[in-house]
């Protein structure tokens, strides 16, 4: 009654960028969780181990790792540090990133439906999916408490930075997964790509080996894998000075990560509009 | 004077169709140009969205589902969105709410908006009723404190307190959707927008929602709302849009829209001693049994009457041949109950001869007992119990007017049920 004025005034044009964006997506932030949260309960939904699947599965590759790196390849550890507890210091990141990464590069195709009816903020959408990673990682983080336990094995100081090094890990696949995810949308090709990159990854990514074995001239190259940066990070931090960062490539690893971020964003906002007429 | 809450200036949305070549690969020479051409496109520019690819003539082809659309609506309007399959009903609410973005023109919306395009957006068969409706309630942007807040009286509306713990996936249809609207009913947007999602559900449920859209209504919310059900539109709206071929037909009164919705679609002639309400000849696509003509002669003077003898003429060409054919006549109120429906097989038991090329078929009804209202007729053609091969589905409307048939000076209109029946009363003590 009597004069209002406009509690929320919403113009819609063609072409036109939403100062809103942003705003909503904080209006929406409970969402991120809510998807989340639906995704991980789904998961374990008439499963009989259940849970017990996301110890047994970073559990299970180490072990793989070990044997087949460790004792056959025989390739050296770093330091002191036990070749099992080395293996798992680079698989943390490394199954974040992963993991992440397909969740990602399809939580768009996967939730067409609610892309084709209701309004929010798509960016929710490949942002959940990471956050899923995330509570994978945090039950591995556990089991590598556990594991350097059992070695006896403590680690220093530098423990400290690990949450930096998660979020690069973090920033990594929502990265390369906002590109994947709304590509995916329009070309569907990038679901046979991605695993294959995935695997692809894992052999030129220093988790079965320490980066210190790559030599120099091909070192510039191996750094551009932005997780040589984010995986070296990780074991710098849980193994103490044992393994070392290479801080020059390091740098470049942050550089490149955080232009894949920016231009991922950029080109995701560019054909939000577009998902619904595509998808 | 309430204020103008939205405002549609010059909307259009145009959408690219593909068609494939008609004429099929010459050689696989060509199979391979044209292979090699739309890759190297599709590498050098990956970024190019639909509406800014080059438009070949002979594969791509515009479809305008919405051109030049405007209108205002007022806070509080209850307007009903009419129109027939394909206007461009369901392409305007989905720019209304932010799914798609319009091609040309400009909306300015002062509120919230909540929509309800579908029932059961986000909902996962996996996950229990108690866990789907927080899952549904914040994707359609409810928060949790709010969900928890509202949570007994959802449920209480949804019918579903005993099974809230159960998978969605074991629920019945009609649990699910009541579930479904239930959640989206507990909103508190200043607009609410409403697509069609009333026509699952049976009459029990589609009351219930109806009341409760008149209850947010009448809170001096605005909704809009998009059905095929006449009825429920005239019940629910006081204003009405429809909508014909991605434009504006008509902007009024619910009552009045309806009204021309119907006009549009028959169109009659008064002869000396019969009213002829003729068929349109309208550009169906390659039916199997095309309809050609449909005539409804009357014996009254003025429009049809309650007990007026009715014959209706249907001509149509088969391109099949049916051995045992059968012709359903099905005659439903507006609101979409079925009154009678008739076949000649089986239910009247008149075989007819094979249907041939050009046919005629005469269905004379003796006495109509319709009371005064209008009616939609749908007519069918079938395999005598076997299929049926064509509908045509409310093809035909005509209007009965009110008339005094039991000489009581009462004229008898939908108001006082919907048939006429032939009676006697005795006061015995």
């Amino acid at each position: 009654m009597g004069n209002q004025s406009p509690s929320h005034r919403l113009i819609i044009e063609a072409g036109r960028s939403e100062a809103h964006y942003w705003k909503d997506l904080w209006r929406y932030r409970e969402l991120f969780f809510f998807l989340s949260w639906r995704d991980i309960l789904v998961r374990y939904k008439q499963t009989v181990i259940g849970v017990a699947w996301s110890v047994l599965r970073p559990l299970l590759t180490m072990v793989v790792f070990t044997v087949i790196f460790g004792k056959f390849a025989k390739f050296p550890s770093v330091g002191h540090a036990p070749y099992a507890v080395m293996v798992f210091a680079a698989m943390l990141p490394w199954q974040l990133f992963s993991n992440a990464l397909s969740e990602t590069s399809n939580s768009l195709i996967n939730n067409t439906a609610m892309i084709s009816k209701v309004y929010f903020p798509r960016l929710i959408v490949p942002g959940s999916a990471v956050i899923v990673g995330v509570v994978d990682f945090l039950i591995s983080f556990v089991i590598l408490g556990l594991l350097m336990l059992w070695y006896g094995y403590a680690p220093d100081w530098r423990i400290l930075t690990l949450p930096l090094f998660l979020a690069l890990a973090l920033a990594t696949a929502l990265g390369a997964g906002v590109w994947l995810a709304a590509l995916n949308v329009k070309y569907r090709d990038f679901r046979y790509i991605v695993p294959f990159m995935v695997q692809f990854g894992l052999y030129v990514s220093p988790v079965g080996f320490s980066s210190s074995l790559v030599p120099e001239k091909w070192r510039l190259l191996y750094s551009l894998n932005p997780m040589v940066g984010v995986i070296d990070g990780f074991r710098w931090a849980l193994l103490g000075g044992e393994s070392n960062i290479y801080w020059p490539t390091f740098v470049l690893s942050l550089a490149i990560v955080g232009t894949v971020l920016l231009c991922g964003v950029r080109y995701f906002r560019k054909v939000e509009k577009t998902f619904a007429d595509v998808i | 004077m309430s204020d103008i809450i939205i405002q549609v200036e010059n909307l259009s949305k145009r959408y690219l169709i593909g068609h494939q070549r008609q004429e099929g690969y010459a050689n696989f020479r060509d199979v391979l140009a044209e292979g090699a051409k739309s890759l190297g496109r599709k590498i050098l520019h990956p970024f190019l969205s639909s509406t800014n690819q080059q438009i070949d003539n002979s594969t791509l082809e515009e479809f305008y589902a919405l051109r030049d659309v405007s209108f205002e609506i007022r806070q509080g309007d209850r307007v009903g969105i009419i129109g027939r399959n394909g206007a461009g009903k369901s392409t305007l609410l989905k720019i209304l709410s932010r799914i798609t973005e319009p091609t040309t023109g400009r909306i300015t919306i002062d509120g919230r908006v909540a929509s309800l395009l579908e029932v059961g957006t986000g909902f996962h068969p996996e996950l229990t009723g108690r866990e789907n409706i927080f899952l549904n309630g914040a994707v359609l942007g409810m928060t949790k404190a709010e969900i928890k807040r509202k949570f007994d009286e959802i449920v209480a509306f949804a019918e579903v307190e005993k099974f809230l713990d159960t998978p969605v996936k074991r629920y019945s249809s009609g649990m699910y959707v009541r579930l479904a609207f239930a959640v989206a009913a507990h909103l508190e947007p200043e607009i609410l927008i409403i697509d069609e999602v009333l026509a699952v559900g049976d009459a029990h449920f589609q009351k219930k929602c109806l009341g409760k859209m008149e209850e947010v209504g009448g809170e001096g919310r605005t909704v809009l709302f998009v059905s095929h059900n006449m009825g429920q539109v005239k019940k629910l709206c006081t204003k009405g849009i429809l909508i014909e071929s991605g434009q504006i037909g008509f902007s009024g009164s619910s009552t009045d829209a309806i009204q021309r919705y119907y006009n549009n679609n028959i169109n009659a002639e008064k002869g000396d001693d019969f009213w002829k309400i003729n068929f349109p000849i309208r550009d169906f696509n390659n039916r199997k049994i095309q309809i050609t003509d449909i005539s409804l002669f009357s014996s009254g003077l003025n429009l049809l009457r309650t007990y007026d003898k009715l014959d209706l003429i249907i001509e149509f060409e088969s391109k099949i041949q049916i051995k045992s054919p059968s012709i359903i006549v099905s005659v439903k109120s507006s609101e979409g109950s079925e009154i009678f429906r008739l076949s000649n097989l089986p239910i009247s038991g008149v075989p007819f001869k094979a249907f041939g090329n050009k046919n005629k078929i005469s269905l004379v009804i003796n006495k109509l007992p319709l009371v005064g209202g209008r009616y939609l007729v749908s007519i069918a053609f079938a395999h005598e119990m076997v299929e049926i091969i064509e509908n045509y589905d409310e093809i035909l409307c005509f209007d009965v007017e009110p008339t005094d048939v039991y000489g009581s000076g009462l004229m008898l209109d939908d108001r006082r049920g919907m048939i006429a029946i032939d009676h006697r009363w005795c006061q015995i003590e």
